[in-house]
């Protein structure tokens, strides 16, 4: 090809200066590029690769204890090594009641936090000690309400930030013997009511419900705080202008709106709280019962893996397998389910 | 103008006349007609009051949701904070009965199993999270979006279960390795949503700019995309380990825990057991001595001051980026 007088083709140019920015990129540039890409796309692809593994991994090594007890594992509430028998009804139980429980209390807590926190009562309450003063526009103070707003909702999500290890030692060294002489007096006076049937000898259920709704309580309050929050303001103000309260705002507005994606953070704290283990497996007692008194020792799918994977035989192995397995497809069933109500409810709130 | 005059020129009607005279009232009193002890927010009032329960109620819930951090932070420094001294980092765990002691060996377990865990999950994590940010409404990309959503509420037990079976079982024997490959499922997850949303904030302007000099997709994400998210990267890689290095459940029965120093010989051996400062506050919390469950909450200390510490660095990189 011949080139026009005055006009020069990029890649003959290029070739008089190699280096220059200006510069097509080069073979072996496009051969990164395309490298890269692929690169990229594999390590994308490899997150599904590894949900699938996972699970192959626990069902495989599982398969021999399915085998040999098949479907009674699931409804037989004895555990004995030494007879063979193994059944895991009392931590399907164990699991369930604690994580309900937990769940009931710290959505409760949770809930108001963000909507203590959407409604920005604090700065509200700052700004009008700081008007007081008359200091509300001051280059520093005037700043006072934001700051702390933000401090707050740190300080909640530090509630996350702290190992669940730690809770668990807190918990048995400071909740436990706290709560006793309550809970003893409480079984003294109500023992006929079934939820405190027994004494709280130490380890048991309400303290681990305790710790546990503590502990998925920044989740609920994180998600629930983020649904309020993208609430189109529009709505806020019609009610407000309707002549409606605060509360008949919250109540009859923001919550029915929000409710999408509160109720996909209460179920992805469900999933954290079946899968939690070591503040069960150090607060729940460790005992093989099927009970619903909150004062008895019980156990849970995570913490009885926790306690007899260590010191587990050969033997032992592929049962503890199946309840993980047991664990992992019901902990599945549910982030899955989360996941796709908030995917649910971000979609939603975005076609507005 | 002409539509004005003929406005102007009409009578006005009976509704307009009487507009007008209340227009001339209101601005002599604007609040005429209003009931004032109507709008005031009275505790006589159901509605109002109520309101007024509601937001006291709410308060005093938060409030005390706050109670249980702050207790246990107390009781960290209090407990935790007696032990405190030199020898807690340079000696190993007593034996049962023996007095003194400290946890050097499972602050550098810890470290070390946490790095690795980084080394493996950063590079994946990042370059899924470029793939999702480029790919966006893709089949694949959505997959893998999901997937580490699920990933997220992953049971830490279970990572260790898995890292038991396919690592444990597969080289005979508790290692540091088997702890860092169960660490590192947890960590996967919170670095690809991360570095997808900082990588998805880089205004698309600049990506434009970029490949429209001529630049290659790869180098658009290497001197452009990254180095401009790299701020809000580096937070989603300091919250991974963060709370890697507080995750107890997946090292129990992968990492095991041991009682020496990890280095022997001089040589760094990472195929046998490894303590860790979780698991030995898990282990020593349950023994009867009075020396090992002191040791406990001061290695809690050591740990939550390690965790806290790296929270409040990643979200300082990530005010970097606000500022921006």
């Amino acid at each position: 090809m011949t080139s026009v007088p005055g006009t020069t083709r990029l890649e003959d140019e290029a070739a008089w200066h190699v280096g220059q920015t200006w510069q097509p990129p080069s073979k072996a540039q496009r051969w990164i590029d395309v490298l890269f890409r692929r690169l990229c796309v594999g390590f994308a692809a490899l997150t599904i690769v590894l949900i699938a593994l996972l699970v192959f991994e626990i069902a495989v090594k599982a398969i021999p204890a399915f085998r040999e007890h098949g479907l009674s594992f699931l409804y037989q509430a004895t555990w004995d090594p030494n007879k063979g028998t193994y059944g895991i009804l009392p931590e399907i139980w164990g699991t369930l009641y604690t994580s309900l429980l937990a769940l009931f209390f710290g959505s409760a807590f949770g809930i108001a936090a963000a909507v203590f926190l959407s409604e920005g009562y604090l700065g509200e309450a700052v700004f009008k000690i700081l008007k007081n003063f008359n200091l509300h526009f001051h280059p520093f103070w005037g700043k006072l309400p934001d700051r702390l707003e933000v401090l707050l909702k740190n300080l909640i999500e530090l509630l996350a930030a702290v190992p669940s290890v730690v809770y668990g030692l807190w918990g048995l060294f400071v909740v436990i013997p706290l709560i006793r002489p309550g809970c003893n007096w409480l079984h003294a006076q109500f023992g006929w009511f079934p939820l405190f049937s027994t004494d709280l000898s130490g380890p048991g259920i309400l303290p681990a419900v305790f710790v546990l709704s503590i502990m998925i309580l920044p989740t609920i309050t994180a998600i629930s705080r983020d649904a309020l929050i993208s609430v189109p303001p529009k709505l806020r103000m019609a009610a407000y202008g309707l002549g409606a309260t605060r509360w008949e705002t919250i109540l009859g507005v923001l919550l029915p709106t929000a409710s999408r994606g509160i109720f996909g953070g209460v179920v992805l704290a469900f999933g954290r709280a079946l899968g939690e283990t070591m503040a069960l497996a150090m607060l729940v007692g460790n005992a093989n019962r099927l009970t619903v008194s909150l004062f008895s020792p019980a156990n849970t799918l995570a913490a009885l893996l926790a306690n007899s994977f260590p010191e587990a035989g050969a033997k032992e192995i592929p049962v503890l397998m199946y309840a993980a397995l047991v664990l992992l497809a019901i902990t599945l069933v549910v982030n899955m389910f989360g996941a796709l109500v908030l995917e649910r409810a971000a979609a939603k709130s975005e076609a507005k | 103008m002409s539509d004005s005059d003929r406005v102007k020129a009409k009578p006005p009607s009976e509704a307009e006349t009487l507009l007008h005279r209340a227009e001339a009232e209101a601005e002599k009193d604007p609040f005429a007609g209003v009931d004032f002890a109507e709008l005031e927010l009275s505790l006589y009032r159901p509605r109002t009051l109520f309101s007024i329960i509601l937001s006291w109620l709410v308060t005093g819930m938060t409030l005390l949701a706050l109670i249980p951090l702050f207790a246990v932070l107390w009781m960290l420094i209090w407990r935790g904070g007696r032990k405190l001294g030199l020898a807690l980092f340079t000696q190993l765990p007593p034996a049962p009965l023996e007095q003194g002691g400290g946890f050097g060996n499972a602050i550098v377990g810890t470290l070390i199993m946490v790095g690795i865990a980084t080394l493996i999950t950063v590079p994946l994590g990042v370059l899924t999270g470029v793939f999702l940010a480029q790919a966006g409404a893709s089949k694949l990309a959505g997959a893998v979006r999901f997937s580490a959503k699920v990933l997220t509420g992953f049971p830490s037990i279970l990572a260790g279960v898995f890292a038991y079976g396919a690592i444990v079982l597969a080289t005979g024997g508790y290692s540091a390795i088997a702890g860092a490959v169960a660490l590192s499922i947890l960590m996967l997850p919170t670095i690809i949503l991360t570095s997808e949303s900082a990588i998805a904030m880089v205004p698309a302007k600049m990506k434009e700019a970029s490949i429209g000099l001529g630049a290659t997709g790869t180098q658009t994400v290497w001197m452009v995309l990254l180095p401009t998210a790299m701020p809000g990267i580096l937070t989603g890689v300091m919250l991974a380990i963060a709370r890697a290095a507080g995750e107890t459940a997946p090292l129990l029965f992968t990492a095991l825990f041991s009682n020496y120093w990890l280095a022997s010989n001089g040589r760094i051996d990472l195929m046998q057991p490894t303590a860790s400062l979780a698991v030995l506050i898990y282990n020593f919390s349950g023994m009867p001595f009075k020396n090992q469950v002191e040791l406990a909450w001061a290695a809690a200390l050591v740990l939550v001051a390690l965790v806290l510490i790296t929270n409040l660095i990643g979200q300082s990189f990530s005010r970097q980026q606000v500022n921006q």
